[in-house]
């Protein structure tokens, strides 16, 4: 039952995945934590916080994670656990597939397409408040534990928007807060 | 020639941290220096993969590889630009649920947990002024995040009712 569940989850994620990564998050975490809790939240922004110092995309790094995670605490051996994170980075990968093939044989008609074009003109602004709610529903009580948490926020938010700081270099330099701050 | 791609997309994958932008330059240079495509046939494929769902550096990836090669030369670059992140995945799976409950661990991501949110709350703001919305068009992702955060509702359905919104809007707007 879990591998058709996770089947299931992922390749919805690629189908409905517009946005890039971050877009994607609300719809992963919809069903990964809260729908099926294969993982908890916080664990969940362990993985992002990974992802951002981990090669590839986030969507790889979360259906690969995720999938060995989920077969491994339903009970099953690390090697069996192995093939669950097969099964859902194939899932999240094969409606691409079918989609550029498919896009391929009609390239020219899909470029500057109006039904594409429209679509997007919803699809634009709604990507704006999937990365907000994905943000939000990450601003808990799990992950914001005290106002030591709030600072670091504050901090993390004001040297990336204003500073334009790499994210790896934030990811350590937030690291390095939070031995400090929690000695 | 299969090998060659599925090299040259690991190498790809392997070097790019943060996500699908950051292998562009890197995918331009192999790609198109290598004269596998045309700088234009690039910029189209770019285009076309930005519109697509699902992720975009592994759309890019068998769209270059579909040019090339046909069906095998897409598995060979899907293959190829998922490999590094899989198996260092993988890698992390196994070992993470063993380190994550140690002190000095544990307090690494207490500080990561909070700057997370933060690098997601910032690509939030630029995107909604790089798309430049209105005032009037804010009501869309402020509504959309509510009705995900606040009222439960599926992210699913509101991708679906922004599609079907944007085609309702857009299409009657151009006669």
């Amino acid at each position: 039952m879990i591998w058709f569940q996770l089947l299931y989850v992922y390749l919805k994620i690629g189908i409905l995945g517009f946005g890039g990564g971050y877009a994607m998050l609300s719809l992963i975490q919809e069903d990964v934590v809260d729908r099926y809790q294969w993982i908890s939240l916080q664990e969940f922004t362990d993985i992002v916080a990974i992802s951002q110092m981990t090669p590839g995309p986030i969507g790889i790094n979360s259906a690969t994670y995720i999938g060995y995670t989920a077969i491994h605490n339903a009970g099953y051996s690390e090697t069996v656990a192995i093939l669950g994170s097969c099964l859902t980075t194939f899932a999240v990968c094969l409606p691409s597939f079918l989609l550029v093939l498919l896009i391929s044989f009609f390239f020219s008609k899909f470029k500057n397409n109006k039904y594409v074009e429209a679509a997007f003109m919803g699809l634009r602004p709604a990507t704006v408040g999937l990365i907000a709610a994905a943000a939000l529903m990450l601003m808990n009580k799990e992950n914001f534990i005290d106002y030591k948490s709030f600072l670091i926020f504050g901090g993390a938010f004001i040297l990336t928007w204003k500073f334009k700081i790499h994210p790896i270099l934030m990811i350590l330099m937030a690291g390095v807060a939070g031995l400090i701050l929690y000695w | 020639m299969y090998w060659t791609l599925f090299l040259t997309f690991v190498k790809i994958g392997m070097f790019t941290i943060g996500g699908g932008y950051a292998m562009l330059p890197l995918i331009q240079r192999d790609v198109v220096d290598r004269g596998w495509m045309t700088k234009e046939e690039f910029i189209d494929v770019f285009s076309v993969a930005q519109s697509l769902p699902g992720i975009f550096a592994v759309n890019i990836a068998i769209f270059v590889g579909y040019k090339i090669r046909k069906t095998w030369g897409g598995i060979a670059c899907a293959l190829g630009t998922i490999l590094p992140s899989f198996v260092i995945m993988l890698l992390i799976a196994l070992f993470f649920t063993q380190v994550k409950d140690n002190v000095w661990v544990e307090k690494i991501f207490k500080g990561l947990r909070p700057a997370v949110v933060a690098l997601i709350a910032v690509p939030c703001i630029t995107t909604a002024r790089s798309i430049k919305l209105t005032y009037l068009q804010l009501i869309i992702p402020i509504g959309a995040a509510l009705l995900i955060w606040l009222g439960n509702v599926s992210p699913a359905w509101i991708i679906l009712a922004a599609i079907g919104g944007g085609l309702v809007y857009g299409l009657n707007r151009r006669k």
